[in-house]
């Protein structure tokens, strides 16, 4: 399926990436032969077949419910680029 | 003989035995990355006063007749993705850059507690999306046997300093295929354990269902050794799974008699290099003089591993990636820069009177994550973000992800129905020997059929092990892929080491006397 450079744009508002004009015209053909190429799952009959989201059976794992030492809070905050004592830092929200 | 030509298992004994101390070793090593690190840049930091440090201590450890660890002297490279607390830890990234992280990876602490020495992080594509080491933000390693050529990847530098002797062991990641090729392609033996084998803690996720840590050496006994200290079970992963480790550094000696091979025809095809394939046909010839027997096994779904993969694997790498957001770890936009260009972009649309593009200006927060991952992501990384993105999104998760996810059932499958019929699976670990920088750049679906003969064990979740076997007309080496059901590698161990005691490809080092 082609995959037009609206297409990427709003891909790449939801991923978060900013595109210029050169990266949109060239991630739309080379997103276009990707998909192109792995279209070919389509011609597959899967009907009835059980997705497999893990390579191994997985039950859940439970832990006992004790309370456990954990990261200090200012060891996890040093690894951000801007934070006070208690919070990470970011621009306004709302613009 | 240099200490450079040594086996991870000899050097061990000259340890032990007090006849080489730690610190010789590690200079050994050092000295060796010194005179030709310039040139394959296999490393991207190399902790030499650290090392000489941790040296000096497990040799007064054993002056005073202290117990030592499993793997007491021996340096160890570490592939850039796993946490050393308070070390950096970059990914090849430019995003993560100066991440220094608070904690240890499983694997890191049971290094240390095996007493190894740790010699350096070592290159990769970035964020280990990549299958030539191209892709690292710090420049591309080089294959020590032909500089012109790339040495596979994801684990570049981790492949590339086996083979240049500047390291007897590292540790490398597969997610699909990203340890057995660049072993294959550099000619050193690379393991890829069961999933769930070897604990992921403090590993930087790629594609979680997928990616699993394993071992880079120079023969199946040395991969053996530091398998037998990574592997086991953790509570702090919860898909590690609960068995009990086999003692492979012992077992791997021991031979197997009645093995039963299986090949898969489909992989002996077109795409496959004339030189590779008579390396394999010579592989398997070996096996049959070892007492083997081979049969073919069918694999209808594993011409669709490629395509399961592209998107399976991008998916989770765009979830896992989303937390580089500028503001958790590393990198962040210049965000004055950022105010004033949105500043600018308002004042275009009003002056314009365009009041959609107006509405459609991000936010400033919105605009710091855009700005923060197009400046610090490179481009491989960029394209599985948004093919996964675009796989994920409304409209197109059953056709794509879902899809994808049976298709993995049915590959997985046939990997059941052929450990049914054979022991192991053997085949090419790549279609051709290294090719040369650069030669696939511009291509990226070329790039991602390299990985042909590789996902399908990540899919299915099953080990996997690469040994050299061969050698082309122009002296690069060729790898041989051995594969087994989930558990198997003490049978894969022992697989690979009865080759290696039959032949000597693996005994060849490059750049050394």
């Amino acid at each position: 399926m082609a995959i037009s450079q609206e297409d990427v744009k709003r891909v790449a508002l939801l991923a978060r990436l900013q595109l210029s004009p050169a990266e949109i015209e060239r991630m739309t053909s080379q997103l276009s032969a990707i998909v192109g190429y792995v279209d070919q799952l389509s011609q597959l009959d899967t009907e009835g077949v059980e997705p497999m989201a893990h390579a191994v059976p997985l039950a859940n794992v439970f832990a006992e419910d004790v309370v456990q030492p954990s990261l200090p809070r200012d060891e996890a905050l040093a690894t951000a680029p801007k934070h006070d004592e208690e919070c990470y830092l970011v621009p306004p929200v709302l613009g | 003989m240099s200490l450079l030509h040594h086996s991870a298992v000899d050097l061990l004994q000259l340890l032990s035995r007090r006849e080489v101390a730690a610190v010789q070793l590690v200079e050994a090593c050092l000295d060796q990355i010194g005179r030709h690190d310039g040139e394959v840049r296999a490393f991207l930091r190399v902790d030499r006063e650290p090392a000489l440090k941790q040296a000096a201590l497990i040799d007064a450890k054993r002056d005073r007749g202290e117990p030592v660890g499993a793997l007491a002297g021996l340096p160890v490279a570490v592939k850039d993705l796993l946490c050393d607390r308070d070390q950096r830890c970059t990914c090849a990234s430019r995003i993560l850059e100066t991440f220094q992280p608070p904690y240890d990876a499983t694997v890191v602490a049971r290094l240390k507690a095996a007493d190894a020495v740790l010699i350096g992080r070592t290159n990769m594509d970035e964020f280990a999306m990549g299958g030539s080491g191209e892709n690292s933000a710090f420049g591309a390693t080089r294959n020590p046997w032909d500089f012109s050529r790339i040495p596979g990847g994801s684990s570049s530098g981790a492949a590339a300093c086996v083979a240049a002797a500047m390291a007897p062991l590292s540790i490398g990641s597969d997610t699909g295929g990203s340890i057995r090729q660049p072993a294959g392609l550099c000619g050193v033996t690379g393991l890829k354990p069961t999933y769930g084998r070897v604990s992921r803690f403090g590993l930087v996720a790629f594609a979680s269902s997928l990616d699993q840590l394993g071992p880079l050496a120079g023969s199946a006994a040395d991969a053996a050794l530091l398998l037998e200290v990574m592997a086991g079970h953790d509570p702090r992963d919860a898909t590690s799974i609960d068995a009990p480790v086999p003692r492979f550094a012992e077992l791997v000696r021991q031979p197997l008699s009645g093995l039963r091979l299986g090949v898969v025809r489909e992989h002996f095809g077109a795409g496959l290099d004339r030189e590779v394939a008579a390396a394999m046909e010579a592989a398997i010839e070996v096996y049959c003089s070892l007492g083997a027997t081979v049969r073919d096994v069918e694999m209808p779904h594993a011409r669709y591993g490629i395509a399961t993969y592209y998107i399976i694997a991008p998916s989770e790498a765009s979830s896992n990636l989303a937390r580089y957001d500028g503001a958790h770890y590393g990198y962040r936009t210049d965000e004055a820069a950022m105010l004033a260009e949105l500043a600018a972009e308002q004042k275009a649309a009003q002056a314009a009177g365009n009041n959609q593009a107006l509405g459609d200006i991000d936010s400033p927060l919105v605009r710091m994550y855009r700005r923060t991952r197009a400046e610090g992501f490179g481009p491989e990384v960029k394209r599985r973000i948004m093919l996964g993105t675009y796989a994920l999104s409304a409209g197109y998760y059953d056709a794509y992800y879902l899809k994808a996810l049976k298709v993995r059932r049915l590959i997985a499958n046939d990997y059941a129905a052929a450990f049914a019929k054979c022991d192991l699976i053997i085949g090419p670990v790549a279609p051709t020997p290294a090719f040369k920088i650069g030669e696939k750049s511009d291509d990226p679906l070329a790039m991602y059929l390299v990985d042909l003969y590789t996902v399908g064990a990540n899919l299915a979740g099953i080990p996997g092990i690469s040994i050299p076997c061969g050698r082309s007309h122009a002296g690069l080496p060729i790898g041989l892929q051995l594969q087994g059901p989930a558990l198997a590698e003490e049978k894969l161990l022992r697989a690979a080491h009865m080759f290696q005691q039959a032949t000597d490809w693996h005994k060849m080092k490059a750049l050394v006397q």
